[in-house]
């Protein structure tokens, strides 16, 4: 057998210790697999369950109310509670639904996330995978999302279901090629489609993140980014999806319990996903916020790339919740219009005007 | 029902499509000032208005000008300003209040009791719209519910009216 399988791609002190501790090259593999698996199962499930309760405070406050205060400090156990409440209900199917397909659809929409959360840096050495075809593989791997939903409105056998997973399939098939472009945008200035070089291509001070280092267009295609994958994660004011107060939820009417709470947990841990991605692409990803002044600059390294990762996600999270909650839904004939008459005519200019740029040096290597 | 008429676009020129166009772009300057609105919103905790009820019950003061159960206005010794005119008994339009008139020493007509049924009262304030001598007010008190259907009807008067 092959075992170049078992090579590792990324160093890390606690991968090598177990390499070189255990004899069998193997189990070594196995156990650093299992390590990664709990890694990434922890930063899903952990953000999840956060996002939840900062998405309903953010609310609140948008709204001058106060959200949860009940439970714990501020409500902050209240999602811990939520999550026991859905896992002890009953699960079960409606009369003539697929069930096979009801119950496959929120599996197959909660891989999505978790195979982008396999290929983001979260530090210098904390990346279960450095793929050197990371964007096109986080591309080709957001279409189980689609999958997903799509299967899941189908399965369900409930006309409001149908059109909300119809719905849901032209939208994020639509916007799949804007975020596309704009990742390739991003790949085409960076040079590579790995998201560490991407990531250390962005060394430097803040003028050297991908959203000003390019100069103007690199902001424009951060405006991109937002506008398409809010579209992309199905979240307001795109979330013609769900649509409460048309389809009574869209693609997860039917569904209760565990499996409602799987559909919930893949669109926050998307937001997760989508947050990391933009600020792997944009915003530096794990590099310090420095500013050219080293005295500074070396404070600002001694804290850890985790830290610095999480705070740009935590921004950006921020971000997409005060978009949530300002905007209005606009049609669907609207959304669609707003993506082929606008944000892929802009894109397309986009990505000329960067190799344009690139083309006459205008972007600093 | 029908068919559902679908009225056609009349076909416009290629300048005024564009000037359509580029016009929804420059208007979209208004999601910026919508959410210029909502993120002060998100930093201004003063703005909030829900109160913490069960916690801040003694704190909590009720707006002026909510209207709770109607209660007689009395002076410190317990009179009243009622007449036993009966005009707010006519006013209730679910016939809660039931005034009940006696004679007083001098053969006069006044108060004897006061009925008032909160169970049935909606809280319109028209029995108070209509007193003709600002005998009777809404009170503040929005903690209405009782255990026993008996405490729903109460007598507001103490004393019998001065008339």
């Amino acid at each position: 057998m092959n075992s170049s399988i078992f090579i590792p791609s990324v160093t890390h002190p606690i991968g090598d210790f177990i390499r070189s501790n255990v004899p069998i090259p193997e189990l070594a593999f196995l156990i650093n697999a299992i390590l990664c698996i709990i890694g990434i199962c922890v930063v899903a499930f952990g953000a999840a369950l956060v996002l939840v309760y900062v998405e309903r405070k953010v609310c609140a406050h948008v709204q001058c109310r106060l959200g949860p205060m009940r439970l714990g400090f501020h409500g902050c156990i209240q999602t811990v509670a939520d999550t026991l409440k859905l896992l002890f209900k009953e699960v079960y199917a409606p009369d003539g639904a697929d069930k096979f397909l009801f119950y496959l659809a929120p599996m197959v929409l909660l891989t999505a996330p978790f195979l982008c959360l396999c290929m983001i840096p979260f530090d210098h050495n904390l990346q279960v995978a450095n793929i050197s075809v990371g964007i096109p593989l986080i591309i080709a791997v957001n279409g189980f999302g689609v999958l997903g939903i799509l299967l899941g409105g189908w399965s369900s056998n409930n006309k409001y279901s149908l059109l909300g997973g119809l719905r849901s399939g032209a939208q994020m098939v639509s916007y799949e090629i804007s975020l596309s472009l704009i990742l390739l945008f991003i790949v085409m200035m960076a040079g590579s489609a790995s998201l560490m070089d991407i990531t250390t291509s962005q060394s430097g001070t803040i003028l050297d993140w991908w959203i000003f280092k390019a100069p103007g267009i690199g902001i424009v295609a951060f405006i991109m980014f937002l506008i398409s994958s809010t579209a992309e994660m199905n979240r307001a004011p795109f979330d013609i999806a769900e649509a409460e107060q048309e389809l009574t939820g869209g693609y997860h009417t039917e569904y209760n319990g565990t499996a409602f709470a799987m559909f919930y947990l893949a669109e926050y841990i998307n937001l997760v996903t989508t947050s990391s991605l933009a600020t792997t692409c944009f915003l530096g990803g794990f590099l310090p916020p420095a500013i050219g002044v080293a005295a500074v600059d070396h404070a600002l390294a001694m804290v850890p790339g985790l830290i610095w990762f999480f705070a740009k996600v935590g921004l950006m999270i921020w971000i997409y919740m005060m978009l949530r909650w300002t905007f209005v839904r606009p049609r669907v004939d609207q959304l669609m219009a707003l993506e082929w008459k606008f944000l892929l005519p802009v894109n397309l200019l986009l990505l000329a005007a960067g190799a344009v740029f690139l083309a006459l040096g205008w972007v600093l290597p | 029902m029908g068919t559902p008429v679908i009225k056609k676009e009349k076909p416009i020129s290629a300048k005024e499509y564009c000037k359509r166009y580029f016009g929804r772009i420059l208007r979209s300057w208004s999601l910026v000032q919508g959410l210029s609105v909502t993120v002060r919103y998100f930093f201004e905790p003063s703005r909030i208005v829900t109160e913490q009820y069960p916690e801040n019950k003694k704190t909590l003061k009720m707006h002026p000008r909510y209207r709770g159960r109607v209660e007689m206005i009395e002076d410190a010794e317990g009179n009243n300003h009622c007449t036993a005119c009966g005009i707010c008994e006519r006013a209730c339009p679910n016939g809660s209040i039931n005034v009940l008139a006696t004679k007083n020493i001098a053969g006069k007509k006044v108060l004897g009791r006061y009925l008032y049924r909160l169970d049935s009262c909606t809280q319109c304030g028209f029995c108070v719209e209509s007193c003709p001598f600002g005998a009777i007010r809404m009170n503040q008190d929005f903690e209405l519910s009782r255990t026993d259907k008996a405490g729903f009807e109460m007598i507001l008067n103490k004393k019998e009216g001065q008339g």
